[in-house]
């Protein structure tokens, strides 16, 4: 048996693969304690061979017998295993937001990360939706719907926060303002794409991923289909586990 | 070795500099941590790293007193923030040039309060310690060596001005026959500029002289370099930036005999198989932007992910040792012609074009043995963040693995460079 581990900053993901085959997947909030939470989540398969990844791999290693890789590598391993023809994986977290560029025969060959920054991440988007007053569902949902007109200039989640205040108080209104948050996040990371660049057979991992509106206009600004996994958060721990039947 | 460690402190020496002794204070507790936390954890340093260690531990105390004691003695002290400074004019007028602070996160507060927050975090820093009053360094010197490699430090020295004097020589930005001559011209006014601190002129014997001390120097980090360059590496990346660093501060002479003794020891190690990490260790290159005392921050991460820095391509690395000035002039005019030569050597990014730089970078690649290259830029650092596409675009022409960085002096992005540099290391292994 085998099990990857993902402790990403706002969730931690765990994937157990038995012949190959997935056996389970959870996702749960990392909350104060990760490790805690984490080590629960192992406590439940002792018998697998376990690889941590994401922000949290260092402090698990320090608590459990396992090994750690980055979650640039895991959400390689995990999207190329879902898509073996994917060149390509944009990975879209919490904190972070990376381009992964692929070799024919899947080898990393380069790669891009933000630097600190929470300029086109999860957490950007979540801020937003919050001044907005939306849930994480309903924001997308809303900027499908909205109509055009209003953007944003900011990506910079403090200043984006005042803009988006002060679009409130001149009365657009928020589905509108949630639109224009979505394509400046869509164009940015298609300009981290398009600079990395490979854009065809990418994939579109993490939790951003399963946001639809984002995707549409992401596709729309690189001109491509973008692949995106059934459960695009769990990509990196699927990762992690494939890693520990090779290591 | 680790327990007995200490930056020592002379708040009597400091209170005669004119420091902030009580805020200084601070300073030794936190160096003597992040000391032994970074460098005293080694496992199987060379035994001669031991007079290093001593210049860091004496670093606000003896070294200060030598130059204080030369200062009183009428020698010209001259504080510096660039490669791009004749030293050797120093040294042959009997006098002593520094590398100014500039490396640490504490001083850039007192620099924003009147600075801009969006320069680099280097010319930051340095104006904070000197505002601030609290770089021994700075208030020993009798002049700061400014010069105009970028457009932050061209105009933080006229505001440096105000707090101590600060001679700005021009460095052309382009390598033609006449550029050679503006600085040819601009040597000489350094020269002028040391000679009026010591009331006398300095000749051709002592500039031979000067020229010969700093060659020796610059000679003695060249072997250095190549012996760090076996694999297995008999000396940490860490160590060697130590190394680098303190040949910026320490009295040259003392520090070449000094970097000979270690050299002498690495040779029997690597002739007995003595290593501080295993072959199959990843080998990492650093260029770009230099790295001022104390800013390991880089180093670290790379040594503590599991890899081995074996070179740096950097104005605190072979840009500064890297070419050596001929002796065998016969006249004052030639020396300087010499001197102007070499200097121009140096492929500082502030240059255009800068190609020569590109081929540098690759010859120091093969020649260190490295598997991966991190570039590494500060904060707006325009010009090296810049010219980081074309080496970009080398490296991958060549299939050299290679990564860019931006980052300054806070911690605040640690996490990410670690897992920038971990994946690194997962892609060069494969």
């Amino acid at each position: 048996m085998q099990m990857g581990i993902d402790l990403g900053s706002r969730t931690i993901k765990t994937v157990t693969l038995k012949g190959g085959s997935m056996l389970e997947r959870r996702v749960v909030e990392s909350g104060f304690e990760p490790h805690r939470q984490a080590l629960q989540m192992l406590g439940e398969h002792p018998q697998a061979r376990v690889v941590a990844t994401g922000y949290g791999r260092h402090l698990m290693q320090q608590h459990a017998e396992l090994d750690i890789i980055t979650e640039i590598k895991a959400h390689a391993l995990g999207a190329r295993h879902l898509f073996p023809h994917c060149r390509a994986v944009l990975d879209v977290g919490g904190q972070d937001s990376k381009v992964i560029l692929l070799s024919d025969n899947g080898r990393i060959v380069n790669f891009q990360m933000n630097d600190k920054c929470a300029a086109g991440t999860g957490r950007f988007l979540e801020m937003m939706a919050v001044s907005l007053g939306y849930g994480l569902k309903d924001f997308g949902i809303a900027a499908a719907q909205a109509d055009a007109g209003t953007p944003i200039n900011s990506m910079c989640a403090v200043f984006a926060e005042s803009e988006v205040v002060s679009l409130k108080n001149r009365g657009v209104p928020p589905a509108e303002i949630a639109r224009a948050v979505h394509l400046a996040v869509a164009s940015r990371l298609a300009a981290m794409v398009s600079k990395t660049g490979e854009c065809r057979h990418l994939v579109f991992t993490g939790g951003v991923a399963n946001n639809k509106t984002l995707v549409a206009m992401l596709e729309k600004a690189l001109g491509v289909p973008v692949l995106v996994p059934e459960d695009p958060s769990i990509t990196g721990a699927l990762g992690a586990a494939l890693h520990a039947g090779c290591s | 070795m680790s327990d007995q460690f200490e930056v020592k402190s002379d708040p009597a020496l400091w209170e005669k500099l004119g420091m902030d002794v009580a805020r200084f204070s601070g300073m030794p507790p936190m160096l003597t941590n992040a000391y032994r936390g970074i460098f005293l954890s080694q496992q199987g340093r060379p035994e001669k790293m031991a007079y290093f260690d001593d210049m860091v531990a004496n670093i606000h105390t003896g070294r200060i007193q030598e130059i204080y004691d030369a200062k009183v003695g009428g020698k010209p002290v001259i504080g510096t923030f660039c490669v791009y400074v004749p030293e050797e004019l120093v040294v042959a007028a009997g006098g002593i040039c520094i590398g100014l602070c500039g490396g640490a996160q504490g001083s850039i507060a007192d620099a924003e309060k009147i600075l801009p927050r969006n320069i680099c975090p280097m010319v930051k820093s340095a104006f904070g310690f000197k505002v601030g009053k609290i770089c021994p360094y700075f208030q020993v010197v009798d002049l700061v060596y400014g010069e105009t490699t970028c457009d932050a430090k061209k105009k933080t020295w006229e505001l440096l001005d105000r707090y101590v004097p600060t001679h700005v020589m021009e460095i052309p930005q382009m390598k033609r026959e006449r550029d050679k001559w503006l600085w040819l011209d601009e040597v000489k006014d350094f020269k002028a500029a040391v000679e009026r601190i010591t009331d006398t002129i300095t000749d051709f014997d002592a500039v031979a002289a000067g020229i010969k001390t700093v060659n020796a120097k610059r000679f003695a980090l060249q072997r250095l370099n190549s012996l760090r360059h076996h694999n297995p590496s008999p000396i940490s990346g860490k160590d060697m930036l130590l190394i680098e660093q303190i040949a910026f501060y320490d009295e040259p002479v003392r520090f070449a005999q000094k970097v000979h003794e270690l050299c002498d020891e690495l040779e029997q190690r690597i002739g007995s198989g003595i290593a501080v990490a295993p072959k199959s260790t990843p080998r990492i290159m650093v260029s770009g932007t230099p790295m001022a005392l104390p800013n390991w921050k880089l180093h670290h991460i790379i040594e503590s992910a599991g890899a081995i820095v074996v070179n740096e391509e950097s104005c605190i690395g072979t840009r500064y040792y890297k070419d050596l000035i001929d002796e065998g002039s016969t006249d004052l005019e030639q020396q300087l012609e010499r001197l102007t030569e070499r200097y121009m050597k140096i492929d500082c990014s502030c240059f255009t074009p800068n190609d020569d730089r590109i081929a540098q970078v690759l010859k120091e690649y093969e020649e260190s043995g490295a598997e991966g290259i991190i570039d590494y830029c500060l904060q707006f650092c325009h010009t090296y963040n810049i010219e980081a596409v074309k080496l970009r675009e080398a490296c991958e022409a060549r299939d050299i693995p290679f990564m860019s960085i931006e980052t300054d002096y806070s911690p605040d992005d640690v996490g990410q460079l670690q897992t920038r540099v971990e994946a690194f290391l997962e892609q060069i292994k494969g």
